[in-house]
C-alpha cells in the first residue's frame, strides 16, 4: 500500500440497480463512499436517492417488491448475495437517521439504550449509563437532558428529537452513518446544530447524508454525488462540483435552471 | 444549462442582467475613456483630455453599483456554479475596469501638461502604444460579453508583445532624454504615460483570465512570462504608483 493517494472507500456500490415491482428507480450505479467523510447526495426529487442510501444497509429489503441487484461492499465484505453481511448486524454498523425525527414512545434513556439493549451490547447499570451518556455527548444533547432523562423523547423539540435519533444510531457503536434530509423538518437554528453536529461526526464516522438543500450538501459534505434519473451524472469533491461542476446537467441543476 | 440559459427563478435572471449590463456599460466608457486620453495625447487636445478627466466618475460610479449589485445577489442567491463564477468575476473584473479608467484619466492629465512644452517625436510611438492596448481592452471585453474563453487568451498572448513594445520605446526615450536634456520634463511625462498604458495591459490580461475563468472554470495557473525590463535600466519600480 502506498503512503499517499485518496483515502480508501469505506464501502462501494457497483452496478447497483434497484426495481420496485416493474420500474427501475436505480440503474447501474457505481459509487464509492470515502472513510471519514461527508458524502452529500442530491438531485431532483425521484432521482434515486433516498433508494441508493436503502441499498447501504439492506432497508430496501424491507419494502415489499423491491429488488436489489449489483453488489454493495462495507470493508471491502459483500454486504448483499451469499456471504453478505447480516442484515441486523449490517444496520449496527450501518446507521441510520431519518427525515422525520422517530424517536420511539420512550424516555430519553430508553430510546438510546434501546439498541444496545437489543444486540446485548452492554449490562445495564453503570455500563449502559455510560453508552447513553457518550452517546448524547457525541450527539450534543448531553447537556440539554442529562436533567430530564426519565422524560417522554416525544416530548423534545424536532431539533432534539432529531438528535437524539443521532445518539440513538451512535449507540450502537457504527462506523457509517447514513442521513436522509435529516434537516427538512427543523428550523434553520436547528438545523444548524445538526450541520455543527456532523461536522463534529466526521472524525469518527464515514457519513453519507440526502440533502434537499444545495447549500447544506455545500457546508456539510467534502463529496458531492449528483443523482438525475436513477443514474449517477457526477461525483466529485464538493467545492468543485459546486464552483465548476464537470457536467451540464449538474449545473443546470445546483444553479437552479431545472429541477 | 450554462451561462445565459434562463433560471426557473425569473427574477434571478433579472439580477444577473443588472450586473452583466452595468458591466458592459463600463467597460464601455473605459474603452472610450482610453480612446480619448490617446487622441487627446496625439493631438494635443486640452478640451478632450479635460472630458477624460471629468469622465472618469462614471465609470466610478458604475463599480459601485457593480459592487453593491454582486453582494446582493451573492447574499440573497447564493449562487453557485457558472452563476457563482459570473457574480465574482463581475465583481473582480469591475475592479480591473476601474483601473483602467483610472491610468485613462492620468494619461489625459499628463496630456495637459505636456500641451504646455514643446512637442516631442516620440508622442507618436506612444500612441502607437496606446492603441495596441485599447485593442487588448476592447477584444478582452469582447471575449467577456461573448463567452468566449478562446478570445480572451488570444488577447492573455498579445500582453507580451505590449510589454516588449513598451520596453523598447522605454530605451528610446531614455535614449532621447540622454541626447538632449532639455526634453526631460516632456520625456519623462512621456515614460509615465507609456507605463500606464503598458499598465492597461496588464489589467486587460487579468480580465482576460477571468474571463477564461468564468466560462471554463479552470483557473490559467501558470504565471505569464513578463518582458518588462524597464525596471532595470533605470532602477525605477516596475510598477510605480501613480
Ligand atoms: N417503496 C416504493 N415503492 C415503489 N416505488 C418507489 C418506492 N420508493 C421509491 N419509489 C420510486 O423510486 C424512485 C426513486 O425514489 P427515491 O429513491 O425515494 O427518490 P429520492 O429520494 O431521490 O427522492 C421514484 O420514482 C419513486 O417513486
Ligand atoms: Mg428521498
Amino acid at each position: 500500500m502506498p503512503d499517499q493517494g485518496p483515502p480508501s472507500p469505506k464501502m462501494t456500490a457497483r452496478h447497483l440497480a434497484v426495481r420496485y415491482g416493474g420500474k427501475l428507480a436505480l440503474k447501474d450505479v457505481d459509487l464509492d463512499i470515502a472513510a471519514g467523510r461527508v458524502t452529500a447526495l442530491i438531485g431532483p426529487s425521484g432521482c434515486g436517492k433516498s433508494t441508493f442510501l436503502r441499498c447501504l444497509n439492506r432497508m430496501n429489503d424491507t419494502i415489499p417488491g423491491a429488488s436489489v441487484t449489483g453488489e454493495v461492499t462495507l470493508d471491502g465484505e459483500p454486504v448483499y448475495g451469499q456471504g453478505g453481511l447480516d442484515p441486523v448486524l449490517l444496520r449496527a454498523r450501518v446507521g441510520m437517521v431519518f427525515q422525520r425525527p422517530n424517536p420511539f414512545p420512550k424516555t430519553i434513556y430508553d430510546n438510546v439504550a434501546f439498541g444496545p439493549r437489543l444486540m446485548g451490547l452492554c449490562r445495564e447499570g453503570a455500563d449502559m449509563d455510560a453508552v447513553v451518556q457518550s452517546s448524547l455527548e457525541s450527539a450534543g444533547l448531553w447537556n440539554e437532558v442529562k436533567d430530564r432523562l426519565g422524560t417522554k423523547g416525544t416530548g423534545l423539540s424536532g431539533g432534539q428529537q432529531q438528535r437524539l435519533c443521532i445518539a440513538r444510531a451512535i449507540a450502537v457503536g457504527p462506523e457509517v452513518i447514513l442521513m436522509d434530509e435529516p434537516c427538512s423538518a427543523l428550523d434553520p437554528i436547528a438545523t444548524a446544530k445538526i450541520e455543527e453536529l456532523i461536522d463534529s461526526l466526521r472524525d469518527h464516522y464515514t457519513i453519507v447524508i440526502v440533502t434537499h438543500s444545495m447549500q447544506q450538501a455545500a457546508r456539510v459534505s467534502q463529496i458531492t454525488a449528483f443523482f438525475h434519473l436513477g443514474a449517477i451524472i457526477e461525483v466529485g469533491a464538493t467545492e468543485q462540483v459546486f464552483t465548476a461542476p464537470a457536467k451540464e446537467l449538474t449545473q443546470g441543476y445546483i444553479t437552479g435552471r431545472f429541477g | 444549462m450554462t451561462i445565459g440559459e434562463q433560471h426557473i427563478v425569473k427574477s434571478y435572471d433579472v439580477e444577473l442582467g443588472k450586473l452583466g449590463d452595468a458591466l458592459a456599460r463600463m467597460g464601455g466608457l473605459a474603452e472610450t475613456q482610453l480612446a480619448s486620453a490617446i487622441q487627446a495625447l496625439e493631438n494635443r487636445d486640452g478640451e478632450l483630455a479635460g472630458e477624460v478627466v471629468g469622465g472618469d466618475s462614471r465609470i466610478d460610479s458604475l463599480d459601485t453599483f457593480i459592487n453593491e449589485q454582486a453582494i446582493k445577489v451573492l447574499a440573497l442567491r447564493a449562487p453557485v456554479a457558472d452563476d457563482l463564477r459570473t457574480v465574482v468575476t463581475a465583481l473582480k473584473i469591475a475592479g480591473e475596469v476601474e483601473r483602467i479608467g483610472d491610468l485613462a484619466a492620468n494619461v489625459a492629465k499628463r496630456s495637459l501638461v505636456l500641451n504646455q512644452l514643446p512637442p516631442v517625436a516620440q508622442t507618436r510611438s506612444v500612441s502607437r502604444l496606446g492603441r495596441l492596448s485599447l485593442a487588448m481592452v476592447k477584444d478582452v471585453l469582447d471575449a467577456y460579453l461573448g463567452g468566449d474563453a478562446e478570445r480572451a487568451l488570444v488577447v492573455r498572448d498579445r500582453d507580451q508583445e505590449l510589454d516588449e513594445i513598451h520596453s523598447a520605446l522605454f530605451r528610446e526615450i531614455l535614449t532621447y532624454m540622454m541626447e538632449d536634456p532639455r526634453t526631460i520634463t516632456p520625456c519623462s511625462h512621456l515614460l509615465f504615460i507609456a507605463k500606464n498604458l503598458e499598465r492597461i495591459g496588464d489589467h486587460a490580461t487579468n480580465i482576460a483570465e477571468m474571463t477564461h475563468f468564468r466560462i471554463t472554470g479552470k483557473a490559467l495557473s501558470e504565471e505569464r512570462i513578463k518582458c518588462d525590463t524597464t525596471a532595470s535600466l533605470t532602477g525605477m519600480p516596475g510598477h510605480d504608483e501613480l
